[in-house]
């Protein structure tokens, strides 16, 4: 359930000679050669971390690989492909961290992580990243809680209810009485929960472990109704043998702005994956594209009077260094990827399985919520 | 003493055999204690680096999530303990339920193994060898997917009078208002069907999974237990002109009891501890209430310390209550 690494577990534990007192030595060698009783050690050396340098880059660096934790069963955005590699939203935002880190998109490890695995997972440092369309939220966040960080919402969503068209369910009012299945360990359980006692309406929640299950009892028909994020519906309704035979509710009971994480514990790697994909979102606000990125490198270093431009793509100053990247960041990120439209259309837009419509997730100057800070 | 005619300036303290034992005991004992103070040592301190440092004030803030079935009155307002405490009742529930069970199934296959019927005593041999060759987890989903959730629906639903068979569960009628014996039977609101009683089929997957599982281990056990009974046992009873169930009821099984009682203990612990898979067919036992409450309060330890210790206690308890029955069906030699 906890997932541990022991491996890198053993690795912490050697760094932090310094803290202990002597006599203990013989007994840290032991507890290295013996990694089951480091398991109960649940994080390495806390004392260690924080200060400017990011152990989190460094260890990334070092292995040459990003370890990036991602649903893995989700079209649209994390999904694997018929020959074994992945693709969606999610895990395109994995590809440009690695592509900006490391200036290769394909050095990602991804792991599959269910919702109720996925914050033990990034907490006991088995993965980099978490790029799992979890919802950004107070409890998460805070350090007495799940101890996140949070990266910049990368997917503004609402949670939703499907239902059978067959069932002739138009309302949550409608739901009174019935049995409702959710994914346990989600907002989406919460929300259901207040939205159902707001409007008096009694209702049995049927709690799964996993996705799988979740939609294998609501494809059984043990639910009426199935609830989660609308775009995570969406997407598990591609696969669905009959897609055309379910519906979603009007309503949207809830916000579930879906942000990337990591641990609250390394400030400077948070601020890297923050700036990466800041980097993704301000590139469509300046027309920067996978396909035109090389030629605006080119006119930003013809053009000296271009400092705006210069500086976004690394071509002066030194704002990939302050972060502990390549100058060049963005750039690496853009010809891996393309920018954060390209990223949506790609995988999620109208022209996708899923077909959805930017809504929220335009730019800002376009009525959306996307709001690149500057880059400056 | 082996060394009592020696004199002690000849053997040195390390070498003497009265020391021996002590000095190895003490060495263990204190590498132990070291190895332990270190393991807790490193946990609270990385804790409290990491602000996690145990704390129980959470148990009392509301859980917010809700529960489908349960024993005990619960709504989403409640304090966390009081959704643990629930899931605590439902696992215990399905313990009880599965306990008596797979006594049940595993005592009659187990007797079956020893039937003149050439066809029951084959049938109890393909039941135990399939059933306790797949694993338990694949048992359950099994049972859950694809038997309990293929029942008909609604109108379609299996119905007896006062019974009725639905996928969403069995619903069983009853008397609604003792003192006038009114009766209230299975009926369909909409699509939905009410009952006074009600199992979900989700209880029903994990107790068929439970039952069946445990009953086939339960099985050897009293197969062991019978063939412990001497032949000449039978033949005497066989002799004096009791009937085949007699001979088993009153001469045999008291006899095969203290064997059994002892291998019963272990499978009614491994009943309780595997009653945590309820989590793959989505019933709500303390083990997926816990789940929930780790992921929304972030208190891993605390959590994980509360459901080690209360399965630690269901299965203390199974364990003194069978030791107490051992107790009881031994030969008492006098």
């Amino acid at each position: 359930m906890l997932a541990f690494n022991l491996g890198a577990k053993t690795k912490l534990l050697a760094n932090c000679a310094e803290p202990w007192i002597t006599p203990m030595a013989w007994l840290r060698k032991l507890a290295a050669a013996l990694p089951v009783f480091t398991a109960l050690s649940l994080v390495g050396c806390a004392s260690d971390e924080g200060g400017i340098q990011s152990q989190k880059l460094a260890a990334i660096n070092g292995r040459g690989k990003l370890i990036c934790g991602v649903d893995g069963k989700l079209p649209g955005f994390s999904f694997v492909n018929p020959d074994g590699s992945y693709s969606g939203l999610d895990v395109d935002i994995c590809k440009a961290t690695a592509a900006a880190v490391l200036g290769d998109p394909s050095q990602v490890d991804f792991r599959d992580l269910n919702s109720t695995e996925r914050f033990a997972a990034l907490a006991s440092g088995e993965i980099d990243l978490l790029s799992r369309n979890t919802t950004a939220t107070l409890s998460r966040d805070a350090p007495g809680g799940n101890a996140l960080s949070f990266a910049p919402t990368v997917f503004y969503d609402g949670q939703g209810i499907m239902t059978p068209k067959a069932s002739g369910i138009t309302s949550l009012k409608a739901l009174a009485g019935q049995t409702i299945c959710v994914e346990s360990g989600t907002t989406t359980e919460l929300n259901l929960a207040d939205r159902m006692r707001e409007i008096k309406a009694p209702y049995t929640p049927l709690r799964f472990q996993t996705g799988d299950q979740t939609y294998a009892a609501y494809l059984q028909g043990r639910c009426v109704a199935v609830t989660s994020d609308r775009s995570q519906l969406a997407g598990k309704r591609t696969s669905f043998p009959d897609p055309a035979a379910h519906t979603l509710l009007p309503e949207v009971l809830s916000k579930e702005p879906l942000s990337p994480a990591t641990v609250n514990a390394d400030p400077a790697w948070a601020d890297a994956v923050r700036w990466i994909i800041f980097g993704l979102m301000q590139a469509e606000e300046l027309g920067i594209t996978q396909a035109n990125v090389d030629a605006k490198v080119a006119e930003a270093k013809a053009n000296a009077n271009l400092a705006d431009l210069r500086r976004f793509l690394g071509v002066e100053g030194d704002f990939g260094k302050q972060l502990g990247l390549p100058a060049n960041f963005v750039v690496l990120a853009l010809k891996a990827v393309g920018n954060y439209g390209e990223i949506f259309e790609r995988n999620v837009g109208t022209g996708s399985l899923l077909k959805l419509e930017r809504g929220l997730n335009r730019q800002w100057s376009q009525g959306g919520l996307l709001y690149s800070p500057p880059f400056r | 003493m082996g060394a009592a005619g020696t004199p002690s300036a000849v053997t040195p303290w390390w070498r003497d055999r009265r020391w021996i034992p002590w000095i190895v005991q003490g060495a263990v004992a204190l590498a132990v204690l070291v190895v332990v103070a270190f393991l807790l040592g490193n946990l609270v301190r990385n804790l409290t680096a990491a602000g996690l440092l145990l704390s129980w004030r959470w148990v009392g803030n509301p859980a917010g999530f809700d529960i489908s079935e349960t024993l005990l009155p619960f709504d989403a307002s409640l304090p966390y303990w009081r959704a643990l405490l629930a899931g605590l009742a439902n696992t215990l529930r399905v313990v009880l339920a599965g306990l008596v069970g797979a006594t049940v199934l595993g005592t009659l296959v187990g007797t079956a193994s020893f039937s003149s019927n050439g066809l029951l005593r084959r049938l109890a041999r393909v039941y135990v060898e399939v059933i306790r060759n797949i694993p338990l987890l694949l048992q359950l989903v099994f049972w859950y997917f694809v038997v309990f959730l293929a029942l008909p629906n609604g109108r379609d639903a299996l119905q007896l009078p006062g019974v009725v068979l639905a996928r969403s569960g069995l619903y069983l009628g009853w008397f609604t208002d003792p003192l006038h014996l009114t009766w209230t039977g299975p009926h369909l609101e909409g699509s939905v069907w009410h009952a006074p009683l009600r199992l979900t089929v989700e209880f029903g997957a994990l107790l068929t999974g439970l039952v069946v599982y445990t009953g086939a281990f339960i099985a050897e056990v009293v197969r062991g237990g019978v063939a412990s009974v001497p032949q000449g046992q039978w033949e005497a009873a066989r002799s004096l002109g009791f009937m085949p169930l007699q001979i088993l009821r009153r001469i045999v099984l008291p006899q095969a009891l203290r064997v059994i009682v002892p291998g019963l203990n272990s499978q009614y612990i491994s009943l309780a501890k595997n009653s945590s898979l309820a989590v793959a067919c989505g019933y709500s036992d303390l083990y997926s209430v816990a789940e929930t409450t780790l992921n929304q309060t972030g208190r891993a330890v605390e959590v994980m310390l509360i459901l080690l210790g209360a399965y630690l206690v269901i299965d203390l308890l199974i364990s003194a209550l069978m030791n107490g029955l051992n107790q009881l069906v031994q030969l008492k030699e006098r």
